[in-house]
């Protein structure tokens, strides 16, 4: 737990002296939601209809490209090395990164959501499941990229891998988010959407660790 | 210790390379055979659908296809975990030699399900709960092979490979439910596969026997492949270098 916290701070002030890296990502987010309307015609019904799904693809690919950033440095100037060496268990430790990196990218995307699903006609009720949907989700991209940022560490080419590995693991999530904005449009209730975001959250959290853990120590030794 | 036949002794590359060698023959034979009298039963025997009228024949390539995708990426997760579990390096080997048969099948079977699907369903691709987790699976090929190709290390690339199968074969499930209450839920199913209309039992024979062609055809193909990887890997050793030598 110890381990857990001091990494914790140790990410977020990392995080903090490099703000640019945080503001990116979000900006991204809503560019590509924003470019969603120029596409396919300003038509209102139509915006409101798909509002929920395009915001979640946006967080979907937002949430990828922040994946580089997980074990990168760490891995380039040596520091994943001494953290794999200490007493620690490395899902102890491991678990306190996703964290601080969901922190980080995943919940400035959930309070950034709104203001896109505003401009996608969605109402308030709406906006909430999007929120609590996004609350669930987020944290599952976290955990299921980090399995692919740790295969991935060093490679050429890294970042396009990353989208080939996680992306086809993302599509649970985008299904039920995605879905539980759309149940509370058509009034069928999201309800059982969101049960089901929390069972993939649940059972993702209990199992990426341990395979994040085996990658980082395939991708290291 | 057992006396005569010793099953472990081929999971040395050197002793499975030369058995491989010898049952490809073999495999290729049956598969050829199997072929020939699966596509007899199908095209010659098997009467014509009266709803679908010929157009219907394409599922003695497309269900077997089908089915020996699936059933490909769950023999390659085992190999991996076998190779993870017990370190062997022959396992990993065999995993990356499936890889590239499944995602051909994978590819077939999308391919020709998008031929049956124009003159039968008028479309050439549906967002059917079955077609889209093929497709997934087929990105889940892809993305084990990317994944296999970007690494130069022999062996970080076989373990990297073989947690993504893994993980992957966890996720197989996962993907299916979802995608089917997606399209359950979405919209009322237009067509459904499931409520396929009682199949007459030459039909059944000519897909079965067809299945099994291809099942052949898959355990040969992967047994050249890792013919092949065997060698790569092994160029520097000994036994190699006398074999060679042998040949010459």
């Amino acid at each position: 737990m110890n381990a857990i916290s001091a990494l914790l701070r140790r990410e977020l002030t990392l995080a903090m002296r490099r703000r640019g890296d945080v503001l990116t990502v979000l900006f991204f987010f809503v560019i590509v939601a924003s470019l969603f309307p120029l596409g396919v015609g300003p038509e209102p019904k139509l915006l409101r209809l798909m509002g929920g799904g395009v915001v979640w693809v946006a967080a979907l690919l937002a949430a990828m490209l922040s994946l580089g950033r997980l074990f990168a440095a760490d891995y380039a100037d040596g520091t994943l090395e001494q953290l794999i060496l200490t007493p620690t268990p490395p899902v102890a430790w491991i678990t306190g990164k996703i964290l601080a990196h969901w922190l980080v990218s995943g919940v400035p995307l959930i309070l950034m959501a709104p203001v896109l699903g505003i401009q996608f006609g969605l109402s308030g009720a709406e906006l909430a499941v999007l929120m609590s949907s996004l609350l669930l989700g987020t944290p599952v991209l976290s955990l299921i990229g980090a399995i692919g940022a740790a295969l991935t560490l060093g490679l050429r080419g890294g970042g396009v891998l990353v989208s080939l590995l996680v992306l086809p693991l993302y599509i649970p999530v985008l299904i039920f988010g995605a879905g539980a904005v759309d149940g509370a449009i058509s009034g069928l209730g999201s309800e059982a959407h969101l049960s089901l975001l929390g069972g993939i959250l649940i059972l993702a959290f209990m199992l990426t660790p341990w395979a994040v853990a085996a990658a980082l120590r395939i991708s290291i030794e | 210790m057992m006396s005569g036949f010793n099953l472990y002794k081929y999971s040395s590359p050197a002793t499975f390379y030369a058995l491989a060698g010898r049952l490809i023959p073999w495999f290729y034979g049956a598969a050829a055979l199997l072929g020939a009298a699966g596509l007899y039963v199908s095209f010659f025997l098997a009467p014509t659908d009266f709803q679908q009228s010929e157009a219907y024949r394409i599922i003695f390539i497309h269900v077997p296809a089908a089915w020996m995708s699936m059933f490909i990426y769950i023999v390659m997760a085992g190999w991996a975990a076998l190779g993870l579990a017990f370190n062997t390096r022959l396992s990993f080997m065999m995993a990356s030699a499936l890889a590239p048969t499944g995602a051909m099948l994978t590819f077939v079977s999308l391919w020709t399900g998008a031929l049956w699907g124009k003159p039968t369903w008028g479309a050439w691709w549906v967002w059917d709960a079955r077609l889209t987790s093929e497709l997934i699976l087929f990105f889940l090929y892809l993305g084990f092979m990317a994944l296999q190709a970007a690494i130069d290390d022999p062996r970080r690339a076989d373990r990297a490979g073989a947690l993504i199968a893994l993980v992957g074969v966890v996720n197989v499930p996962i993907i299916y439910f979802s995608v089917k209450w997606w399209n359950t839920l979405h919209q009322g199913a237009s067509v459904s596969l499931t409520k396929a209309p009682s199949m007459a039992a030459v039909m059944l024979a000519g897909m079965l026997v067809m299945a099994l062609a291809v099942w052949m055809y898959a355990i040969a193909a992967a047994l050249s492949r890792v013919r092949c990887i065997i060698l790569e890997r092994e160029r520097n050793s000994q036994w190699v270098a006398q074999m060679l030598e042998a040949e010459e």
